[in-house]
């Protein structure tokens, strides 16, 4: 077909074609759009024929990658041209070109709007596509009724309906407060009765859209979702262009079974009864044939068909079938169907209890881990790791750890991990566990990380039987030929605390010991070295009697290590030295180390921050909720010291080799320093390795920490004899949460809330308008808390999404909670995290305020003069931009003003203002609604008197200019500086946060009242 | 929101047609297009039509020296979506009878305007092969 004359495109594109390089390919691009330049700027000259030429030529140009940034307008005014060609060209290239916040857009919406309220169909469709596309919320304030219309218009002809649905979608889910749909489940139900199946696919997605957000209103549809799959599958009542290889549109019977997978269940018998029906044939009459897109078709349905059966089947009528089914697909050559057959048996794993089932084809899935595609293998580890439970756990880490040698380096790092988590979480004995963590390690050593090793150490430390076995494990590695670094830190760790237990096997005397060890320390990095002279100086303190020899050597190693450069290794060679001399001193400074709080594995939470790119999240959740851990029961027994297990769970930041060097060197040099180590350190992983005396001696100091839990536990045992009545809130906060969420709102991890029973950590991730919060909720006792019940009330600019919380929480367990977060507008209010738990006989409930705060969706940015002055004067005036005198406002020099605005992600742009007393403030402020908007705030003070000051604010939208005003003006005036309570009283909690007589429903209220 | 991009590629990795449906700054385009050609075109007929990428999946097929890849969300019905491509390959053969990769380099803004009646905003809107070319043909009529 010829080009209709666009000769000069088709000649442009063969001259790109015809390139032999980028480089040329660059060189033609640049001439081009030269040439487009030249020609857009004598306007006038131009016809719309030629317009639409070059703006092709910007589109083409623009999918090669290189950046068009002129032209836009041009295409956007071939939108409001009058005949069909150019103005086609107009709105398509306009889509692609545009997005939602573009400022051209704007002057289109006269035109569009002519065009869709227009006799003409074919420019309705043009607009209704676009809008469709791009269309922001102005087109949503100016369009929606019309396009309402439209869809339900029974004088429009089904090629502007359909189009009409699916615009009406954008617009729905882009600005949902904007576009009423109230009473709509009635016109949904009648759209559904629609004949025309172009109308009726896009109808679909629409319906799909509101029953997502609100299925209880649309229940109206559900009937009419199962005539239409009735219709099409059972009755193949359509018309011939819409059947695909003999299948009445496999499209329509998909998203129809899809929208009815928002409904939770199906009340009524004959509803019920027909959907089974129509699936049970799917399910049955679905056979493999050659047509290989006749299959794909076929099986589009029946994967869906499952899935809907999956969702709806609470009485497992038809399940075993959908096992059976799966079974078959696991096992079978063709890679796609193996694909899928992988992944919903992953999915099937979460919606109903068929481990046992599944289990009988471990043997195929195991095969399919070695397959040689790796997206299969994904499937394959991602559902092993999900159906992996005690009774399995042997086989299918010893499986992972084979293909471990052999797997590619792209999945090595995610196989060790989770082979890592299901050693420990499985193990049927802990001698197993230290087996299969020190294969990795040996295996694949470059791919695992600290917290692993960590995490081993840790339960040597804690479990006395262990001790021997796992020094004499390591040692065997130790004499292999190569050994990883890795290896080397964990084996001088053990060997250094237990090695003397092994003292009377042979060749596990203290200076055969030593040998292996010091042989590796050549081989080793600084980071190593200091571990390898801890695990000397302990071999020498439980060398009895003293070996004349050895203490030489190693007194030789630290005078050696004096002088190194390594701030770290001298520190630790000089103090070594220094102790040692000192004889039996050594022994309490050197004592073994304590046993550790339990804690949640800082390896599951690692595999649920990686999740977010691996797409896996759901096994991993699903596995982290259930908590029935061999590992987690045997490290629940009280210490053999005799410390009472109630300690607070430990910061929640993973642990890092850095802390644990500083801890351990701020333990030994605190020798002198009475006072006994905080909770906190404790609480660290490899903490400290010196703490002061016998590791019972810090007993006390726990009890001072944590006296309120003794008190509680004392409720729950009355509670068992008598029952007592439920109390509410006698609990009191730890902390004050006032000050913890301001912290919060500066930094994105630590503490939210903690009692005596609870303590909640938040650790969020910013990026854009969308944010990802996860909440940490740790039970800190050995009894589970119950009926634990957490509501997210949003204020209206924030979506927010919690993940199911689990009704309990197990003894000592800590649970994670993903909420995501989408900022729609700019705005001050802040969400509110509605929470509430029983323990014995307390019932707890607290309302918090979230730190998704107006500053979290910021982002610095720096500008320049030349990019700041334009923009300050193009913005001139309100509502855009606005100047207030702030008067009581905190004193504070201008330096510490600059700090905090920077810690807000506001940015100090020095040198734009000649005036020293005054702050220029750059920043992008990221929303759906506006995306990215430049902010640029100017503060004037007066160094006379610093109680006041002149705010200058400017942005490109009058809502975010204000908020963002009235933002920086709380900052300033009222930093919340709540004096820290003495060390000796406990901080009072304020009362408001605890009174639960707030009415649940109302964020503004609670608002008022946590303020 | 269903499908996030549909990209045709060829098997040097030149992109012949981008339309995505959620917006990406230039760089972001770019940077997706390398990754995922990186990734698609290394694999050969043996192995699945589907890769994870990112937080996302592609779902991809090939013709001759053309790929179709199609960014779909997590959740989205693979093999539908491996079948839509099909049937817009389909569609434009019936359009240009015989489609190759010069038919759809030197139509772009026929292809476009196919695209267009097929997906709107990241949703199925139109199967039904005959429906999506009159307005093709229209137009071809018209001028």
């Amino acid at each position: 077909m010829a080009m209709h004359g666009m000769r000069g495109l088709s000649v442009f594109i063969s001259d790109i074609r015809n390139c032999q390089n980028k480089e040329q390919e660059r060189l033609r691009v640049d001439k081009e759009l030269g040439n487009v330049r030249t020609r857009f700027k004598n306007e006038k000259g131009l016809t719309p024929y030629e317009k639409k030429k070059y703006v092709w030529k910007m589109l083409y140009i623009y999918m090669l990658g290189y950046d068009v940034d002129f032209g836009h307008m041009e295409a956007v005014s071939l939108i409001s041209a009058p005949k069909y060609p150019e103005k086609q060209v107009g709105y398509i290239v306009t889509s692609c070109l545009l997005n939602e916040n573009h400022d051209f857009l704007r002057v289109a919406i006269n035109s569009v709007r002519n065009d869709i309220i227009g006799r003409n169909e074919t420019f309705q469709c043009l607009a209704l596509t676009m809008v469709g596309n791009i269309g922001g919320r102005e087109f949503a304030e100016s369009l929606a009724p019309d396009v309402q219309k439209l869809l339900l218009s029974s004088s429009c002809r089904p090629l502007v309906r359909k189009k009409a649905a699916l615009c009406l979608l954008r617009l729905f889910r882009k600005n949902p407060d904007v576009v009423n749909v109230d009473g709509w489940a009635d016109r949904m139900a009648q759209l559904l009765d629609e004949r025309d199946l172009g109308v009726l696919t896009s109808s679909m997605s629409l319906l799909v859209a509101l029953v997502s957000n609100n299925h209880e209103a649309y229940w109206t549809c559900l009937p009419k979702c199962v005539k239409i799959l009735e219709r099409l599958a059972r009755n193949q009542d359509v018309p011939q262009e819409y059947t695909y290889y003999g299948i009445p549109s496999p499209w329509l019977q998909v998203k129809t079974m899809r929208a009815l997978q928002y409904f939770p269940s199906i009340e009524d018998p004959n509803t019920r009864r027909t959907l089974f029906e129509v699936l049970q044939r799917i399910l049955m009459g679905t056979d493999v044939v050659k047509n290989v897109n006749k299959n794909n078709a076929s099986h589009a349905v029946l994967f869906e068909a499952l899935a809907l059966v999956m969702h709806l089947d609470a009485e497992k009528e038809m399940m075993s079938q959908c096992v059976a089914l799966l079974g078959k697909f696991v096992a079978v050559r063709e890679p796609n169907i193996r694909y899928l057959g992988l992944e919903n048996m992953t999915r099937m794993l979460m919606v109903t209890d068929v481990q046992e089932v599944i289990k009988r084809h471990q043997v195929q899935i195991i095969a399919s881990l070695k397959d040689p595609d790796i997206s299969i293998r994904r499937r394959a580890l991602d559902l092993l790791y999900g159906m992996c439970d005690v009774t399995n756990a042997k086989d299918i880490v010893e499986e992972l750890l084979q293909y471990l040698s052999s797997a590619d380096f792209a999945m090595r790092e995610e196989l060790s991990l989770k082979a890592a988590i299901l050693a420990e979480k499985f193990a049927p004995d802990l001698s197993w566990y230290v087996d299969v963590i020190l294969q990795l390690i040996d295996k694949a050593g470059d791919f695992i990380s600290d917290d692993i090793w960590f995490r081993v150490v840790q339960f040597v430390i804690n479990n006395d039987d262990l001790q021997p076995y796992a020094a004499a494990k390591v040692k065997e590695y130790l004499h292999k030929p190569a050994v990883h670094e890795t290896m080397v830190k964990v084996s001088a760790y053990i060997l250094g605390e237990y090695s003397h237990l092994l003292a009377r096997r042979p060749g596990c005397s203290p200076k055969e010991i030593f040998s292996i060890l010091h042989e590796k320390l050549p081989t080793v990095s600084t980071t190593t070295i200091p571990i390898l002279l801890s695990a000397y100086a302990k071999i020498l303190m439980h060398t009895q009697p003293p070996d004349q020899e050895l203490q030489n050597q190693i007194w030789a190693i630290f005078t050696k290590y004096e002088s190194c450069i390594d701030a770290e290794i001298q520190q630790r060679a000089v103090e070594y030295f220094a102790l040692s001399r000192k004889g039996a001193a050594l022994m309490d400074i050197l004592a073994e180390m304590p046993k550790f709080p339990e804690r949640q594995s800082s390896l599951i939470k690692k595999a649920e921050d990686a999740e977010v790119d691996t797409a896996e999240q759901s096994a991993i959740k699903l596995r982290a909720q259930q908590q029935t851990s061999n590992a987690l029961v045997v490290t629940d027994q009280r210490p053999a010291n005799g410390a009472p297990p109630p300690v607070p769970v430990g910061q929640l930041s993973l642990v890092k080799v850095p802390s644990m060097i500083t801890t351990e060197d701020n333990g030994t040099l605190s020798k002198v320093d009475p006072q006994p180590p905080s909770a906190d350190l404790l609480g660290d992983l490899l903490g400290p390795l010196a703490i002061e005396g016998p590791p019972g001696a810090t007993v006390p100091s726990e009890h001072n920490a944590v006296s309120g839990l003794e008190g509680a536990a004392e409720a729950v045992d009355g509670s068992a004899i008598v029952p007592v009545e439920v109390e509410t809130n006698t609990v009191k906060p730890i902390g004050n949460i006032a000050e913890r969420f301001h912290a919060l709102c500066l930094k994105d991890s630590g503490v939210l809330y903690e009692d005596p029973y609870i303590q909640i950590g938040i650790k969020a991730e910013w990026r854009a308008h969308h944010g990802r919060l996860v909440l940490f909720l740790g039970n800190k006792n050995t009894a589970p808390l119950i009926s634990v019940q957490a509501l997210i009330l949003p204020p209206g600019h924030l979506k927010m999404e919690l993940s199911l919380v689990p009704e309990t929480i197990p003894p000592r367990a800590q649970v994670q909670c993903p909420l995501e977060v989408v900022n729609l507008r700019p705005s001050r209010d802040v969400a509110v995290l509605d929470y509430s738990y029983k323990f014995g006989a307390n019932m707890v409930n607290v309302k918090l305020r979230l730190p998704a705060t107006l500053n979290k969706f910021l982002q610095p940015i720096p500008v320049s003069a030349e990019e700041f002055f334009p923009q300050w004067r193009s913005l001139s005036g309100p509502p855009l931009k606005l100047q207030e005198v702030v008067r009581g406002v905190r004193p504070m020099p201008l330096s510490e003003m600059a700090n905090l605005l920077n810690s807000f992600r506001l940015m100090i742009s020095p040198g734009l203002d000649p005036n020293p007393n005054n702050l220029v403030v750059c920043t992008t402020f990221y929303s759906e609604n506006t995306h990215a908007i430049l902010c640029l705030v100017r503060i004037e003070t007066d160094p006379a008197d610093r109680t006041q000051l002149r705010m200058t604010l400017a942005s490109g939208d009058p809502t975010l200019t204000f908020e963002l005003k009235e933002f920086i003006k709380e900052q300033l005036v009222s930093i919340p500086m709540v004096p820290r309570a003495p060390a000796a009283a406990p901080p009072a909690p304020p009362a408001a946060q605890l009174t639960p007589q707030i009415p649940a429903n109302d964020p503004a209220a609670l608002l008022a009242g946590l303020l | 929101m269903g499908i996030r991009f549909i990209l045709m590629v060829n098997k040097q990795g030149q992109t012949r047609l981008a339309q995505y449906y959620e917006w990406l700054t230039l760089e972001e385009r770019r940077a997706l297009e390398g990754e995922i050609v990186r990734k698609c075109l290394a694999r050969n007929e043996q192995q699945c039509s589907f890769v994870e990428h990112r937080n996302y999946k592609i779902v991809y097929r090939r013709y001759a020296s053309l790929f179709f890849l199609v960014g779909v969300d997590n959740d989205e019905n693979e093999l539908a979506i491996l079948e839509f491509i099909h049937l817009l390959v389909e569609t434009m053969d019936r359009h240009f009878g015989n489609v190759c990769e010069l038919d759809i380099m030197f139509h772009l803004e026929k292809a476009h305007f196919m695209l267009e009646e097929m997906v709107m905003n990241g949703s199925i809107v139109e199967t039904s092969k005959a429906n999506i070319l009159t307005p093709i043909q229209l137009m071809d009529k018209s001028s």
